[in-house]
């Protein structure tokens, strides 16, 4: 399958690992990644509420090139709806192109004016035409759980990883996202079918605060420890990430966080695409591990650990426990 | 001899009058439609009033009018009224129309103009039917006097009951091993706190005792045929694998079966039963049955414990599935409900919290009889709770799940606020959108349940989460709602958590409701035939719903619709037979020309074709009118009462209005 | 400004389903555009296909068929009936010349009544856009004799 692939700035610079982990990962797996030719920054997370119709043409402008790109006769690259489809990592970058691809469909007045602002390029989008996807949905659905567990060579096996999704990748309900907003759990059974032990991370989907460091650094601060300190009690050795946004916020500012609450986290942040390509056995320096800042050297050492947990000890006669919802005798 | 025709303009208040310019439509009748035999057109207040039904009958007996066009409401509402004023004016009842325009004109349209006209489209289509209309007779259908009661819960004991009492022969079909139903589950019932099985069970033992009732257990319904009056159903008589005439229940097999399994039905999955049981102690009949699937016998081949034990030799592993038919005249159902699966909220943690319970896992714990003796204790089965928050509205009243209002979770939240105060002394939190307690006496337990000191938060609870963020959260489950009425996120960190789950139609109710011919409503409950005035009947004759298959409710108005079907079915039995509408098909046998075209379109064999005269010919006994012959038969021989060939043309050049006195295209000009 | 054209519409209900539906839109108020006109059937299968034609000769713009969901027909399995001659009778009105849109299957249960004004708006709308049929422009056919004058004559 191919995908046109939509890396972002962040993947540029301070998710480069989330770049060539992903791009060492799709190789692997066979998933032809695209890039997009001259792509642009699609505004992050403020610019729609400064100026809408710039915000638009900017994103627009990625999709009007995906377009151009993807359609081209004989690229064999469109689904069986007839659309394109493109894949953007960052959860921010999917938010943007999926929801301008929506609202530039329902709001013809707004379509009207993007395509005017494009056409100054020698540009034209046509909602609908392209499909985009975060990349944890691909791994998820398209390549599949049986395909990945195959490709495991070496199990993570003793790692105790939160799964942390954030809030942008969930909501709001365009279609096609994630199972569940509230509690999703594809990432949990991702990182099952690698062989780690998966925390059940209550916060998985609460916010990291996103760009409130450089606003209300206080706010933040308290919004990262919540996370940081949710997933200790846990015990997790590692948070594993989906954006760049939260690995950027979870990773850099753990150092103040420990500072201001006078706490001391050493929580390594990593990628899903790392640990994919770590469990298939891919060259670590291929997949950008030692660019992030709480080192996670200590923690991966642990792969291969016996499991801490373990099996559950049995019924004794006298037992009073009520089964669980769902339980077998 | 011209036909002499009355119309009859309805201004229904201003339901009608408020839209369509009645008066405009009745003298547009009398002018316009003369020609067509329209001899008086009159409007009038209300046509359903005893004043407008005599308007129409002192104008038949006056006027000598030989048809009657009435432009009122939906014939569905009305069409026997004034079908029944023709009668009583000497007109056959069949020569009368009622044309819709309320329900499908004035309610529907904003543009008085556009809907004036319809309503004169409509008249007219009304006024060219009647033309084609035939006298004629209803049929008269006798009733057989037993009555089949599906659903041994509260409605359809209460229903089997009263019906019993008056005499007449009821067949009670359960699926589970006893009746009971959902509130034998129950411990204690609101607002009077009375326990649900001190009340139920003398009436499960009335209707285990009865002679009218043959009660018929670990059985389910597989096929009905026929039609009012006359129904033929078959019933799956389950293998019990025990011998009920032998058993005396004396619960030995119970004891000696090594087989432990969850109970996800009268437990709801909180405690364990065995392999061969009955539900519960005063199950009804106490014979327990044999669970085939997780019967070590059955699966491994050996065991045999509860046969080697019973003292009376009633095991009998060989017993097969039974296929028992009945002749019944009316049919209730009472089917009831399913507990909304609270995992489908994976926010509030059920499922994955051990602590978190559903309101039917709370029912069973404090039940004294349940898998804890009635102690309120969390899932370790020992430790009291010294907090519990109860989370009202639980897949209700929610557009990602029901819209609906499950009407009892209100009162049920408040009986466990109390039930576990009384209990352990617990703080408890009662976590509510609206506080419904709208029936007698219920008012007045949430006021007593707040006095003994419960809080209530109004505020849908947004998480259940073990992720302590303050101290004094560790090790707790933290509720976190906005108190709507404070203005605050408020996270209160609690022992333990109930859901009140909403109610849901059962999972197979879409199949049961195509087994008996019902409609079901887009959320899945049972149709009734009218919401307010016809609520127990269906769009089906001869079968009635009671209880929660009609929608959610509580026990007291669950009885009241059981007692409520079971009068319509004695009222049904008393009256020997029913009339019904003559909608029924014939065949032309000089037109037939024994194609057999129309001989395996009917689904309920009611054409038969004779060798001899190579002809059809449909049984009217067998026949229910849908029609499906008439169109298709490509000689136009047969006929269909009421839905006439002539009858639905001559409606369609009416409602074109091609009947106008001047012809349309003047019409048209014109406007 | 030009009279925008009010297309009519003829429309054949169930009397178990859509035409409660059809009530049901009206005992709840919910809108839709006065252009159906509604014939109450005992089932969709008793739609004679010639009362199609006959509404589309007579002046209609379109004809609506509505009838119970696939497996939910009061008479078991009849509405299975009303749509295998609803998908022939559509070809062969394409053959005639008349676009397919003027003629609509809907199923409509009798709680759908939000669902059928739908419907009924949504094919207003379309059939506006094609414009008149025109079928019975070149003379309004002679209108269908007394019934009494019309007595079939049965050999004895």
């Amino acid at each position: 399958m191919n995908y046109g692939y939509y890396p972002g700035c962040s993947l540029e610079r301070n998710a480069a690992a989330y770049d060539v982990s992903t791009r060492a990962v799709a190789a692997h797996l066979g998933l032809g990644l695209d890039e997009l030719e001259d792509w642009n920054c699609c505004g992050a997370t403020e610019y729609i509420a400064i100026n809408k119709l710039a915000a638009y043409a900017l994103i627009g402008r990625n999709l009007a090139l995906a377009q151009k790109q993807l359609h081209a006769p004989g690229n064999g690259r469109l689904a069986a709806d007839g659309r394109a489809q493109l894949v953007a990592p960052c959860s921010a970058c999917f938010l943007n192109l999926r929801k301008a691809d929506r609202y530039l469909q329902d709001d013809e007045t707004l379509r009207t004016a993007t395509n005017e602002a494009l056409a100054a390029g020698g540009l034209r989008y046509d909602p609908g035409t392209i499909f985009v996807r975060h990349l944890l949905d691909v791994m998820v659905n398209d390549v599949g759980f049986e395909e990945i567990k195959r490709r495991v060579t070496k199990p993570l096996t003793g790692l105790r990883v939160a799964p942390y999704y954030g809030c942008l990748l969930v909501r709001p309900r365009l279609g096609g996202e994630l199972s569940n907003a509230e509690y999703p759990t594809e990432l949990d059974q991702l990182m099952k079918a690698l062989g780690a032990e998966v925390v059940d991370f209550p916060l998985k989907a609460h916010c990291c605060g996103g760009h409130m460091t450089q606003i209300s650094a206080e706010v933040a601060y308290e919004l990262l420890r919540r996370l940081l300190q949710n997933a200790a009690d846990y015990k997790a050795d590692v948070i594993v990430t989906l954006c760049p946004m939260c690995q950027l916020n979870l990773d850099a500012y753990q150092s103040r966080v420990n500072q201001h609450f006078g706490a001391g986290f050493n929580l390594p942040i990593l990628y899903f695409t790392q640990m994919m390509g770590l469990a298939f056995g891919l060259d670590e320096k291929a997949l950008g591990f030692g660019k992030e800042i709480v080192s996670a050297a200590a923690a991966l050492a642990k792969i291969g650990e016996p499991p801490k947990a373990g099996a559950p000890a049995r019924r004794r006669k006298d037992d009073k426990a009520l089964p669980m919802p769902g339980a077998k005798p | 001899m011209a036909e002499r025709i009355g119309v009859y303009v309805c201004h229904c208040g201003s339901n009608i009058a408020g839209v369509v310019d009645v008066v405009q439509v009745a003298q547009w009748a009398a002018g316009r439609l003369k020609h067509r035999g329209v001899i008086i057109a009159r409007d009038y207040k209300f046509m359903c009033s005893s004043l407008g039904q005599e308007l129409i009958e002192q104008d038949i007996k006056e006027l000598g009018l030989t048809r009657v066009v009435v432009a009122a409401c939906s014939p569905h509402l009305h069409e026997q009224t004034f079908r029944n004023a023709c009668a009583r004016a000497g007109l056959n009842p069949y020569l009368c129309e009622l044309v819709s325009i309320r329900e499908q004109v004035s309610w529907v349209h904003t543009d008085k103009v556009a809907a004036t006209e319809k309503a004169k489209a409509v008249t007219s289509g009304g006024v060219e039917r009647v033309l084609w209309d035939e006298p004629l007779e209803p049929l008269r259908v006798p009733i057989h006097p037993a009555t089949l009661v599906v659903g041994g819960g509260i409605a359809g004991i209460q229903a089997a009951l009263e019906i019993a009492d008056g005499g007449h022969r009821v067949y009670l079909v359960e699926r589970e091993p006893s009746i009971g139903g959902h509130m034998a589950q129950f411990d204690k019932t609101f607002p009077t706190l009375d326990c649900a099985a001190c009340i139920l069970t003398p009436k499960m033992v009335s209707v285990g005792m009865h002679p009218n009732i043959t009660m018929m257990t670990w059985s389910e319904v597989e096929k009905v045929e026929g039609y009012v009056g006359n129904f033929t159903v078959t019933v799956r008589q389950k293998a019990r694998c025990v011998k009920t005439d032998l058993c005396t229940g004396c619960g030995v097999c119970e004891e000696k079966c090594p087989k432990k399994v969850v109970d996800n039905v009268f437990e709801a999955g909180l405690g364990y039963r065995k392999a061969i049981y009955t539900p519960f102690a005063q199950a009804v009949p106490k014979y327990p049955v044999i669970d085939r699937e997780n019967c070590t016998y059955f699966q491994k081949g050996t065991c045999k414990a509860c046969e080697k034990f019973c003292p009376t030799g009633a095991i009998d592993f060989s017993q097969q599935d039974e296929l028992i038919t009945l002749q019944v005249g009316n049919i209730v159902l009472a089917t009831g409900f399913d507990l909304f699966d609270s995992r489908r909220i994976p926010q509030y943690g059920y499922g994955r919290l051990a602590n978190v319970f559903t309101s039917l896992e709370f029912e069973r714990m404090c039940n004294a009889a349940g898998p804890t003796n009635g102690n309120v204790v969390l899932r370790d089965g020992l430790t009291a709770p010294k907090t519990v928050g109860i989370i009202h509205c639980v897949g209700s009243r929610d557009k990602n799940f029901n819209n609906y209002c499950s009407a009892i979770c209100c009162m049920q939240s408040l009986k466990f606020a109390h039930i576990v105060k009384e209990r352990t002394g617990a703080e408890v939190y009662n976590f509510y959108i609206d506080m419904r307690t709208a029936a007698k006496a219920y008012d007045e337990f949430d006021q007593r349940v707040r006095d003994e000191g419960t809080h209530v938060i109004r505020g849908r609870a947004a998480e259940v989460t073990d992720a302590a963020r303050m101290p004094g959260e560790e090790g707790k489950l933290i509720i976190q709602a906005e108190d709507t009425l404070i203005g605050r996120q408020r996270r209160i960190p609690v022992d333990m958590v109930l859901l009140a789950a909403g109610l849901e139609p059962r999972r197979d109710a879409k199949q049961t409701a195509q087994l008996f011919g019902l409609s079901c409503s887009a959320d899945g409950w049972f149709i009734e035939k009218h919401p307010k005035l016809d609520p127990v009947a269906t769009m089906t004759e001869g079968i009635f719903i009671a209880g929660c298959v009609q929608g959610p409710k509580d026990i007291p108005n669950s009885v009241v619709q059981g007692a409520a079907a079971a009068a319509r079915v004695q009222g049904r039995i008393q009256q020997k037979e029913i009339s019904l509408e003559p909608v029924r098909a014939s065949i032309n046998e000089h037109r037939c020309s024994g194609c057999r075209i129309c001989n395996n379109l009917c689904p309920f064999n009611a054409i038969l074709f004779h060798d001899d005269r190579m002809v059809s010919e449909i049984n009217p006994a067998l026949c229910q009118g849908c029609g499906t012959c008439v169109a298709a038969c490509p000689a136009g021989a047969i006929s269909g009462t009421v839905f006439s060939n002539e009858q639905i043309l001559a409606q369609i050049q009416g409602l074109l209005m091609l009947n106008l006195n001047g012809g349309r295209v003047e019409e048209l000009v014109a406007a | 400004m030009t009279e925008q054209f009010e297309p009519v519409i003829i429309g054949f209900t169930c009397n178990w389903c859509s035409y409660r539906a059809a009530d049901l839109a009206g005992t709840a108020r919910i809108k839709y555009p006065p252009n159906i006109r509604l014939i109450r059937l005992m089932c969709s299968g008793r739609l004679d296909p010639t009362f199609v034609l006959q509404a589309l000769a007579s002046g209609a713009d379109g004809v609506m068929i509505t009838g119970c969901h696939p497996g939910e027909c009061h008479y078991l399995e009849q509405n299975y009936k009303a749509m295998r001659r609803f998908l022939l009778l559509r070809r062969m009105l394409t053959q005639m010349g008349i676009e397919p849109q003027r003629v609509k299957l809907v199923w409509a249960s009798a709680a759908e009544g939000a669902r059928l004004a739908q419907e009924i708006t949504a094919m207003v709308e379309e059939v506006r856009a094609l414009g008149p049929l025109n079928w019975g422009k070149v003379e309004v056919p002679a209108f269908s004799p007394h019934p009494s004058s019309l007595k079939e004559e049965v050999p004895a």
